[in-house]
């Protein structure tokens, strides 16, 4: 099975976020990146369906050159080759034009199996995988919880609401979108460290991908980011940590009733 | 804009997902500001019923699409069918709310109209006589004011809870069946029943008082000083699910979206960011309580005491409060 996992690199989950000065997203200066938790899940899947079924796995990722650490780290962790697109011009695209440049580098490649996360924790779309499935005029299924090859195609596992859960088959290449802790995530070894060093990283540009700007241009625009308005009043008890628990219990046992 | 607001109305053999009634809602709010006439759409087999239910509500068409390749939900059999009803009804505005399903095939959807779905807004409001729509950025740490670009149809879905179904204004609408054409090629995918895994072995709908702890915890073995708390306050544990998907605590304890929905007297929440997927099964809970070390945690939005702190402080010095009351 060939397969091609997307990364994308993220600000760290405790990042401290501070809006840009023209108050459309954040400053990116000063921040630390990882793996988006959710494509860690589908990078680990991946690797997994190899070990089973044998193939090979592409971990793809498109970004400014610091999105490199994110495919080494794939890399290290067991993938075979790197894909790293990155253009001035795939800067600050919506989730149809990232959809547009991944579909763009994997249909180049071709595929049996193109995984993403499920949704990206910065920007939360939860959309790349599926529009990238319709441009490649492939079949897809989202919230993966289970992978299983058959004769000519994939059986997944759902996850629905309300404990629901469903299996869909479909026919092969397909794309699927991988929910968080279907699978144990494996940590890179110092081998696997060494091994990623000699493996390839192939570097794409818009042009190289034979992109049609035009194809790129926004079809939503962020008018203003800005932190949330507080819907209740909090009550915030301060004090030493003795303190505040001692406040903590007597307003939870006088006030809110609780005990 | 010209030709109303279409709202999808989501159902499994023919019972309506309780959801669609906030998108209904929303079609009814947003329409009656910029002048545009709501409409619904519900695609399937044997859905008459249904299609009844929801033309009691002020809407002007309720449009029936009945097809064999709709009898059961798939990706493809949906995005089709309601591509060519978007092509028959050119509506200006398309409203979902922003379920699993939705979540499923809209954004493939909007791809095939060379569009794209605006997801999972928490509200909107009305700039220059247009809707602009708030949705959450970094998992609810930030918001966005975001606005679609170029022609119309314009795809928007809503977050659960956004808006009260219960609200909807009672009409009568006009039934109106549409066809569509579908076939094997086109549908690829082949669904199978839906299922639940075994039953769980806790029930946390009916514990008075949960402790529930998230990724703040670092590590596994840190998880007791959190069921120390829990014990002392004769508490329930429960946690996020980072927490239930590194195997740590059961699946079973998991609160949110995929978890159970919880409504106790406390829930207090240990290291938990606030996520909308968490909060939404429990922001029920009649007094929130959140100890976090960043003051500006999501879930300080809906907590009604807040300690900013370390937890590896709070929690012992909590625990030896809560042992005093016995
Ligand atoms: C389709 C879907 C379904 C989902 N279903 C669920 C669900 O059912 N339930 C669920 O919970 N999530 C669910 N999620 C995941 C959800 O989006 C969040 O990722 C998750 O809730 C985050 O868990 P957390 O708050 O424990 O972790 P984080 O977001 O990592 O938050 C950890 C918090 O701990 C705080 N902290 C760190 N160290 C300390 C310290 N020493 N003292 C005090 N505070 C500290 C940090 O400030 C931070 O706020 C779902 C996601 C998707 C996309
Ligand atoms: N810049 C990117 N590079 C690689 N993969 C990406 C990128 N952006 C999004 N993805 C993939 O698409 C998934 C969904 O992202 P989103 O649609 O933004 O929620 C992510 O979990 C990634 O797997």
């Amino acid at each position: 099975m060939k397969i091609i996992v997307c990364l994308k690199q993220v600000p760290k989950n405790d990042s401290i976020l501070r809006i840009n000065e023209q108050g459309t997203w954040i400053q990116d200066r000063d921040l630390t990146y990882e793996i988006n938790e959710s494509d860690q899940y589908a990078l680990e899947a991946a690797l997994q369906l190899k070990e089973k079924h044998g193939g090979e796995v592409i971990a793809l990722s498109l970004g400014p050159a610091r999105v490199q650490t994110v495919i080494k780290e794939a890399l290290a962790r067991g993938a075979d080759r790197g894909i790293h697109l990155e253009d001035a011009t795939l800067d600050n695209l919506d989730a149809f034009g990232i959809s547009t440049a991944i579909a763009a580098a994997a249909k180049a490649e071709g595929f049996d199996l193109l995984l993403t996360g499920l949704q990206s924790d910065d920007y939360g779309y939860a959309q790349t995988g599926v529009i990238a499935a319709e441009l490649l005029g492939l079949p897809h299924a989202t919230i993966v919880m289970d992978v299983q090859a058959t004769d000519g195609g994939i059986r997944v596992k759902r996850e629905l609401e309300n404990g629901f859960f469903q299996w869909v088959s479909m026919p092969a290449p397909a794309v699927l979108t991988i929910q968080s802790g279907i699978n144990t995530l494996r940590y890179a070894t110092l081998k696997g460290i060494m091994a990623a060093k000699k493996k390839e990283i192939k570097k794409l540009d818009a042009a190289g991908l034979g992109l049609d700007t035009a194809s790129l241009t926004p079809k939503m625009q962020f008018r203003r980011v800005y932190v949330p308005v507080k819907s209740k009043q909090t009550q915030f008890l301060e004090g030493s940590p003795a303190e505040v628990a001692a406040k903590l219990i007597e307003k939870l046992k006088n006030e809110a009733r609780v005990f | 804009m010209a030709n109303g607001i279409l709202v999808f109305i989501e159902h499994v053999d023919g019972k309506i997902n309780k959801a669609s009634y906030e998108a209904v809602r929303a079609a009814q709010l947003i329409g009656a500001q910029i002048g545009q006439e709501a409409s619904a759409v519900i695609l399937g087999q044997g859905i008459g019923d249904a299609a009844a239910e929801i033309a009691a509500k002020k809407l002007k068409t309720v449009y029936t699409v009945e097809n064999e390749w709709l009898k059961s939900y798939t990706a493809d059999g949906y995005t089709q069918a309601f591509k060519q009803i978007i092509e028959q009804v050119q509506p200006a505005l398309v409203l979902f709310c922003h379920t699993y399903e939705v979540r499923d095939f809209a954004p493939k959807l909007a791809a095939s109209l060379k569009r794209i779905l605006l997801g999972d807004n928490i509200g909107y409001k009305i700039e220059d006589g247009q809707p602009v729509f708030t949705r959450q950025v970094f998992q609810g740490k930030l918001a966005a004011d975001v606005v679609p670009v170029g022609d119309t149809p314009h795809l928007v879905s809503f977050q659960i809870g956004s808006f009260r179904g219960d609200e909807c204004e009672a009409g009568q609408a006009a039934a109106q069946a549409l066809s569509v054409n579908l076939d094997a090629d086109v549908v690829r995918q082949q669904p199978e029943e839906r299922f639940k895994e075994a039953k769980a072995a806790v029930d946390l709908t009916q514990a008075p008082l949960i402790v529930s702890v998230g990724r703040g915890i670092k590590e596994q073995k840190n998880i007791e000083i959190v069921k120390k708390l829990a014990e002392s306050l004769g508490a329930e544990i429960a946690a996020s699910r980072p927490i239930c998907d590194n195997e740590w605590l059961p699946m079973d304890r998991q609160v949110g979206s995929s978890g159970q929905t919880v409504a106790p007297k406390m829930y207090l929440a240990v290291g938990i960011s606030g996520a909308i997927q968490h909060i939404v099964g429990m922001k029920g809970a009649r007094t929130i309580v959140a100890i976090n070390k960043d003051k500006e945690a999501p879930i300080f939005e809906i907590a009604d005491y807040g300690i900013v702190g370390d937890l590896f402080e709070i929690v012992p010095a909590l625990t030896a409060e809560a042992e005093k009351l016995k």
